[in-house]
């Protein structure tokens, strides 16, 4: 009996590959541009330029120089990490053939098959590869725009405003109130909100132990809910005060000038204001034309625009089925697209598509939970297969390996996306 | 291919030992030799390169303070594995199955009615069974034998890369092992049986189980081959 991967894949996954003949080109190598170099844009760089081996050409525009990334910057305002620490330079990625390019691009002519660039040039793609993450919806919030940012931060691209709000945080005076205005469904980092609350709880019980939180919430349950409320309990009693759907939370309005934050028709003065505004794809999915509403369609065998074949839209501004928007999500999918991508520009073999995601928490020190599932592609959407979650009532050395284990995860999946560093 | 599995099938049926056999401690006590030289018990037994195994039965794994375990135990130790008759038949077939970085060199013991005699004869060293005996049975042996046509796949390379993607988001590809174990230079085959111990779950760890899970027989192969050569 001989059992051989390579017979069973000529007979399966491969021929459906196949069908799709490699991209014929006149002249010169085929080219890929990449908008967004967070963990589904550098992922998606990083795999087409390192398994091409040199023969796509490969352009990443990310406008930042370094980038902070979104996952682990609670753990930096709960003071686990510094702000370096969450940092990455691109120049990994340049080591493994990437062109970075740091620029904003401003437009995308799919005819022509271009993307303009703020700085004044023009790129041609074969295959454009969109991973812009999310901006904000207009008014989400009445009283809060980005104009307001710096009065009341959203702190939800990390960076500038994450160390904004952690100045703010140092700031507050003896009990007084921190206020978070938490976002509707679908959003970015689903239990993001919800460690932010325990990290801020962390450093207010160590430096501030009189001050509220209070969360004016529109959902009426969220991500790991009886795993976070739990903590709360055991770690900050009565110092977190949330407000779901039921008592009015997303009723809610602010005031900048007054910082005051409004729930339900009760105004309360506040000292720090942290207001996640609802989200949508980032806008140059918009300007492409390839988003649907607030989000871009994607098929999910290989996160092809459902508008335009030639364009994939990863991570958080794709609208894809069943993933939650993490990073890890973005990284997964980012995977897929590049092994998809590669095949239809130099005819290597594209596998079935495969998608995961884990989303680990930081409750207090040590204190550790998860989440997560696998995936798959159907003919409609990415579809859960199998996941787990974190229990209550574990013990403290699961949660503190839990914890240990979120830490690997991180070196794991920034090396992933940047390159091992030099 | 059919028949193959119908004799494969009959083979695990047979090696099935009578239910309830609580095994022979003497026949325990001369298996238990080979594991001396490292493993003390009864009074007095003190760790030496091995931890004492007095009261072993409940123990979680790595629970012995004073004694440097391994990262992979002490992983195993956190992620809930406790000693009991049925995981310590897991262990002792291949200890490597579920602990894959442990210093201990012993290779194992194939034969499950040797592991049976052999757990009664711990057994004893533990609170006396006859008052507890429902807690910790002195039980059976369970072969837990990977098909050897599993570990005789060929894997594909190639296709290992594509999935090690999966691998890779948490696993350093470079190696490194803080917080989450490393997976480069896996020799194939304890690679092939220790996944296959996540997919049946005898092996704890929720998101291990979860991947492992939806892994095919060709799959973990081909991961196997994949990382067995993976050099930073």
């Amino acid at each position: 009996m001989t059992l051989n991967r390579r017979t069973f894949l000529s007979t399966s996954a491969v021929a459906a590959a196949t069908l799709a003949a490699p991209m014929v080109r006149a002249q010169g190598k085929p080219r890929v541009v990449v908008i967004g170099g967070g963990a589904g844009g550098a992922t998606a760089a990083r795999y087409i330029a390192k398994d091409s081996k040199g023969d796509i050409d490969t352009t990443l525009i990310e406008p930042t120089r370094t980038y902070y990334t979104c996952f682990f910057s609670n753990l930096y305002l709960g003071g686990f990490k510094t702000i370096d620490e969450i940092g990455h330079s691109y120049g990994g990625l340049a080591a493994a053939g990437v062109n970075v390019l740091h620029d904003w691009a401003v437009g995308v002519d799919r005819d022509a098959k271009t993307v303009t660039l703020a700085g004044g040039g023009t790129l041609n793609y074969d295959k454009l590869i969109l991973s812009p993450g999310i901006d904000f919806v207009d008014m989400a919030v009445p009283g809060w725009d980005i104009s307001a940012q710096n009065a009341m931060p959203h702190a939800y691209k990390a960076g500038s405003q994450t160390e904004l709000l952690k100045a703010q945080l140092k700031a507050m005076p003896e009990g007084g109130t921190f206020a978070m205005v938490a976002p509707p469904n679908p959003y970015r980092c689903p239990p993001g909100p919800y460690e932010r609350v325990s990290m801020v709880a962390h450093y207010l019980k160590l430096n501030n132990p009189t001050a509220k939180i209070i969360v004016a919430d529109p959902k009426p349950k969220f991500s790991k809910m009886a795993l976070f409320q739990e903590g709360w309990n055991n770690h900050y009693e009565g110092m977190v005060d949330w407000v779901g759907e039921d008592f009015g939370g997303g009723n809610v309005s602010v005031d900048h000038a007054a910082m005051t934050v409004t729930i339900d028709d009760e105004v309360t003065k506040v000292d720090v204001a942290n207001v996640i505004p609802a989200m949508k794809a980032g806008r140059i999915a918009d300007i492409a034309g390839v988003t649907d509403g607030n989000w871009a369609p994607v098929n999910a065998a290989d996160m092809s625009s459902k508008m335009d074949p030639d364009v994939y839209v990863l991570g958080d501004a794709s609208q894809q089925g069943d993933m939650p928007k993490s990073g890890f999500s973005a990284n997964s999918q980012a995977k897929v697209c590049a092994n998809a991508v590669r095949g239809a520009l130099t005819g290597s073999k594209v596998f079935p598509a495969k998608f995961s995601n884990t989303c680990w928490s930081l409750i207090e020190t040590n204190d550790g939970v998860k989440v997560g599932a696998t995936y798959e592609a159907t003919a409609e959407k990415i579809a859960k297969v199998d996941g787990f979650i974190s229990q209550t009532g574990e013990s403290a050395d699961v949660r503190k390996a839990t914890y240990e284990e979120s830490e690997g995860w991180y070196a794991g999946i920034t090396a992933d996306m940047f390159g091992a560093k030099a | 291919m059919r028949a193959l599995a119908a004799y494969l099938a009959a083979a695990a049926l047979a090696a099935l030992p009578a239910l309830a056999d609580p095994g022979d401690v003497e026949k325990g006590q001369k298996l238990f030799q080979q594991c001396k030289s490292c493993h003390q018990i009864g009074a007095g037994a003190t760790n030496r390169s091995g931890p004492h195994l007095n009261g072993l039965f409940g123990r979680k794994a790595a629970g012995l303070d004073g004694f440097r375990y391994s990262k992979s135990f002490q992983r195993a130790g956190a992620g809930g594995l406790e000693w009991h008759a049925e995981t310590l038949d897991t262990f002792l077939e291949n200890p490597r199955a579920m602990t894959s970085g442990t210093r201990m060199s012993y290779r194992g013991l194939k034969n499950a009615k040797d592991r049976t005699h052999l757990i009664a004869f711990l057994r004893q060293y533990s609170d006396d069974p006859a008052n507890i005996p429902e807690a910790d049975p002195t039980a059976q042996g369970i072969d837990h034998d990977l098909d050897p046509a599993i570990l005789a796949l060929v894997g594909d390379p190639e296709y290992g890369a594509y999935l090690s993607g999966e691998c890779t988001t948490c696993h350093q590809a470079a190696g490194g092992d803080d917080g989450i174990p490393s997976i480069t230079l896996w020799p194939e085959d304890q690679f092939v049986v220790a996944m296959h111990a996540y997919k049946t779950k005898k092996r704890n760890h929720p998101v291990m189980q979860m991947i492992a899970g939806r892994l095919g027989d060709e799959e973990i192969a081909a991961l196997a081959a994949y990382f067995k050569d993976l050099e930073n």
